[in-house]
């Protein structure tokens, strides 16, 4: 274990094609950083930029105090998960497991002894002298995690290991992941796509898009308090309502109703308004600012109903809100309220949140 | 596996599935009739070989052809001299091809894109317009009526389609599996031998069986290089059987020689019909 | 550390890839340059086989060649007949074998089996069919009464050219086939589907679905057995060595005679140029006319 260091990286391979852009984050021992993005955003590059597997055009790997940034992979003392898992087909689930340790000239009582301690740690036992076809996927992403395990590595780099899981199955190993990786004290970096991952089981997450770290933070103040427009919108489902609002004396004006921007800003003349559809509620009597509007659409979503209203008195603003079921909401009139402290403020041209008292 | 159409019933049987018979029927006549008559023709007594009108099924079998060239003529000895050829310049090839498909494949070599049009645009020269050229240096290096004058040109004709055909079984591979063994701390030739060698098996005996039956066949480089009765393979041999008596050319043996000398390929096509099939799509198409 | 990781991958590249490009450059660059070369001399009996420059003398003599452009007509014609009758043919061997039917992959094998034989063996096959007296093409003519008297197949000029033809086609049509059957499988089953859904019918789906789609593997084949078969050598040899007169002497026999024959060894390498030349410059068309296909292909897609 080492802490994981990345300072400027960036990857360039043509001049219009740079999947990262000067990235630098510290993951340390004992956290569990999840590279969250939608596809092409440049997390698997960084991925293999930590793997070594891709050089960077400029910037520094860093475990330890070691400088890794040239060193071929095998060197690295790293470990990773693949998403098809990357099994060895031609041998048997232990010499998979063993491969790496051979390798480095491990003697074999310490390899047994190793793959042993793992195999029942992931209840592999009976699987060892099997080849990977004729495994299901649940244990091949099992083999697949004790050949990193077993290397007890400075790093351990996981590569979207749950998307070739079917859903159910998927949700189990998700739980495995976490009890597995909270049990040591190695830095983690996983990649996914999947924001319930993300949020699940990271210490910290970085959002990247376009190359670029847009936030670095806990999971929950990236759900809280999305750093910019692209992260409210990509963080959360159903996702955020994003509205462009005009402005005017500390207000914006969605509808008939006035929404209190925040102090410390000078007011701008539009802003963008943020609303997450679950924090949309039905108005209560102490509410002093009520939005009207007429239900356009209404999606049951099980244990919720997700409704598209449109807010009287605008040129067809929709709203969505997320609200108890069992109503016959489809063409009805309702009031809603939104609750101040749910609302984010982005400014227009640049996405960036704007500053507010919170914390 | 064979699919079949949804059943007809059975007392009407469509005017397309006549159709379809009758060509099926055509193709098999096409393609063995030929062949047929080889067979036919080897096991005939030279009476009923030169009888007019045709004897079509032999009135009495007989091996006396055969005999005759196993007996009167080094006939094992060309089968011998196809097959050290035939086999060490495939192994050669594979040797030597394989390393290079994979670098084609992988590593991104600057220029790769010209050295895989050359490999593709060398496919296409007949080797009449390099037989002088490598007639002069068998001569120079005193190769000639050696074995070496054979299989190097034989390795080389065939490196162009073992590059191709392993480099597009390079690229089908998951490159997640070189990535991982690269993780693990497999350096590229270690890679190559105990990860790759293993998934590759299956291409390496497609390839292997065409470049061995390209070799088998191969014929102005064995009629130039080699003139050594001993060394001869059985092309040369058995083209040059019909040339040696001026009146009387010995059909049945020459017909035992035909038989004999394609039976190697005959199992080789019935044994790998659809690696040879995968093998020779992969080579052309991906061109 | 200077080497970058990128630079020790290029030179283990270069490592695994430089045997496989030194053999090539010895059996295909060298042979071909070296005609070059020896094109420029006169080097045969007359000069005791020693070199003697001679400039574009090789290349003036062979314009006045009568048997040199002899031997391109029937060359051009042999390939140009050949390998149209392979595509036809080897189009409808696909199409039958792409249909469904018991024990197709027998079938498929058995149709397979002629490309794998050896030209050689196979051109006393097809000499021993074609035979004027005892050859059972004759006699299957004359038992049907096409022919009165047997034809002398191989010795009659007008009929030579075309015995090789078939012989050759039966060889070659399978390689074609195979391909083409490739290319068949490769056409999803719901175009026609569509096509069918929208009234068309067999013979359309074929001229519009089949055929274009196809067009790609048809050309490359075509290129294939084109420069394949302008250089062909064993199955004349064996069948006609270039006779009846010269009726079926093709380049590829007119150089090996040149050379091993008259031992005119400056002549022969002009000879190699020349149709190295022509043949380059007819694969130079064929590839820009399948990249411009391609081309049009690629825009025409997404729709």
């Amino acid at each position: 274990m080492a802490k994981l260091e990345l300072r400027n990286l960036n990857k360039t391979y043509t001049p219009r094609v740079v999947p990262l852009k000067e990235l630098s984050l510290n993951v340390e021992n004992g956290e569990f950083l999840t590279l969250l993005g939608p596809s092409g955003c440049g997390k698997s590059t960084t991925l293999r930029l930590i793997a070594g597997l891709e050089q960077p055009t400029r910037g520094e790997v860093r475990i330890g105090d070691r400088n890794v940034t040239h060193q071929p992979p095998g060197q690295r003392n790293i470990a990773m998960v693949f998403q098809s898992y990357a099994l060895y087909p031609h041998m048997t689930v232990y010499e998979n497991i063993a491969s790496g340790l051979k390798l480095r000239r491990m003697a074999s009582a310490e390899i047994q002894q190793r793959i042993g301690e793992v195999s029942q740690f992931l209840g592999l036992g009976e699987l060892m002298q099997r080849k990977p076809g004729q495994l299901s996927g649940g244990q091949r992403q099992r083999v697949a995690l004790a050949r990193a395990l077993v290397r007890r590595p400075d790093v351990f780099l996981l590569d979207e290991p749950l998307s070739n899981l079917d859903a159910l199955l998927r949700e189990q190993v998700r739980a495995e992941l976490k009890q597995i990786f909270a049990a040591q004290p190695t830095p983690v970096v996983y990649v996914t796509h999947d924001q319930t991952e993300a949020m699940t089981l990271s210490t910290r997450v970085a959002v990247l898009n376009d190359g670029f770290l847009q936030q670095l933070d806990s999971p929950k103040r990236i759900y809280v308090r999305p750093a910019n427009r692209f992260v409210a919108s990509f963080i959360g489902s159903p996702q955020m309502n994003l509205l462009h609002l005009k402005c005017e004396g500390g207000f914006a004006q969605l509808g008939r109703c006035k929404l209190p921007l925040p102090s410390q800003v000078t007011v701008p003349p539009e802003v963008i308004f943020g609303i997450r559809p679950e924090h949309v509620r039905l108005v209560r009597p102490e509410d002093q600012q009520v939005l009207q509007g007429r239900v356009v659409l209404v999606e049951n979503l099980g244990m919720s109903d997700l409704l598209t209203v449109q807010v009287e008195g605008t040129q067809g603003t929709l709203l969505r809100a997320l609200l108890p079921p069992d109503q016959s909401w489809s063409g009805k009139q309702i009031s809603l309220a939104l609750p101040p402290e749910a609302l984010h403020w982005f400014d227009v041209q640049t996405g960036d949140r704007l500053p507010d008292a919170l914390p | 596996m064979t699919l079949v159409q949804k059943d007809a019933p059975l007392d009407v049987v469509p005017p397309r599935r006549w159709g379809l018979a009758v060509a099926v029927g055509l193709l098999l006549i096409f393609s063995l009739a030929p062949i047929l008559w080889q067979v036919l023709t080897s096991l005939k007594t030279n009476a009923d070989i030169a009888a007019v009108p045709n004897v079509y099924f032999p009135r009495q079998l007989t091996l006396e052809h055969y005999i005759e060239l196993f007996r009167r003529r080094p006939f094992l000895r060309y089968m011998l001299n196809s097959a050290f050829v035939a086999s060490v310049s495939t192994l050669l090839c594979l040797l030597i091809g394989t390393p290079a498909a994979y670098a084609l494949a992988r590593l991104r070599l600057p220029g790769e894109r010209f050295i895989l049009a050359g490999v593709l645009i060398v496919t296409l020269f007949p080797y009449i317009l390099l037989f002088l050229g490598l007639l002069e240096l068998v001569r120079t290096f005193g190769l000639a009526n050696t074995y070496l004058a054979l299989i190097v040109p034989y390795t080389a004709m065939n490196l162009p389609l073992t590059i191709l055909v392993m480099r597009s079984f390079f690229q089908q591979l998951p490159r997640d599996l070189e990535d991982s063994a690269k993780i693990d701390g497999y350096n590229t030739g270690q890679m190559l031998w105990q990860i790759l060698l293993p998934l590759t098996l299956p291409a390496l005996v497609t390839t292997g069986i065409l470049a061995f039956i390209a070799a088998w066949n191969e014929f102005i480089f064995a009629l130039t290089f080699i003139t050594r009765e001993s060394m001869k393979t059985v092309p040369v041999a058995v083209a040059q059987l019909s040339g040696t008596a001026v009146f009387e050319i010995p059909y049945g043996a020459l017909a035992a020689a035909t038989v004999v000398g394609t039976l190697p390929l005959v199992i080789l096509v019935l044994l790998f019909q659809r690696r040879i099939v995968q093998g020779l799509t992969a080579g052309a198409v991906k061109g | 550390m200077n080497t970058t990781l990128r630079d020790q991958e290029r030179r283990t590249g270069w490592w695994l890839l430089t045997p496989a490009l030194l053999l090539l450059l010895l059996v295909y660059a060298y042979p071909i340059a070296r005609s070059f070369g020896l094109s420029l001399v006169t080097q045969n009996l007359g000069t005791e086989l020693q070199p003697v420059f001679a400039g574009l003398d090789n290349y003036s003599r062979m314009a006045l060649d009568g048997r040199f452009w002899q031997t391109i007509g029937n060359t051009v014609f042999f390939t140009v007949v050949s390998v149209i009758l392979e595509l036809l043919l080897g189009l409808g061997i696909a199409l039958v074998l792409n249909q469904a039917f018991p024990s197709r992959g027998a079938v498929r094998t058995i149709a397979l089996l002629p490309w794998a034989l050896p030209t050689a063996l196979i051109a006393t096959t097809w000499t021993w069919i074609f035979n004027d007296q005892f050859g059972v093409w004759n006699d299957i003519l004359l038992r049907l009464g096409l022919i009165q008297t047997g034809v002398n197949w191989l010795g009659d000029p007008n009929w030579a050219m075309w015995t090789v033809i078939a012989a050759d086609v039966w060889k070659t049509t399978p390689f074609i086939a195979i391909l083409l059957l490739a290319g068949l499988q490769s056409i999803p089953p719901d175009l026609y589907e569509a096509h069918a859904l929208d009234g068309a019918t067999r013979w359309q789906s074929f001229y519009r679905i089949t055929l274009p789609l196809l067009l790609p593997q048809i050309l490359i084949a075509g290129l294939f057995r084109f420069a394949q078969a302008f250089g062909v050598f064993d199955l004349v040899q064996v069948m006609t060595g270039g006779g009846p007169g010269g009726a079926t002497e093709t380049v590829s026999l007119y150089i090996y005679a040149t050379i091993m024959r008259y031992l005119d060894f400056g002549y022969g390498a002009a000879l190699v140029v020349v149709t190295f030349v022509i043949l380059s410059l007819a694969v130079a068309l064929a590839t820009w006319g399948l990249a411009r296909l391609r081309a049009v292909r690629a825009i025409g897609e997404p729709r």
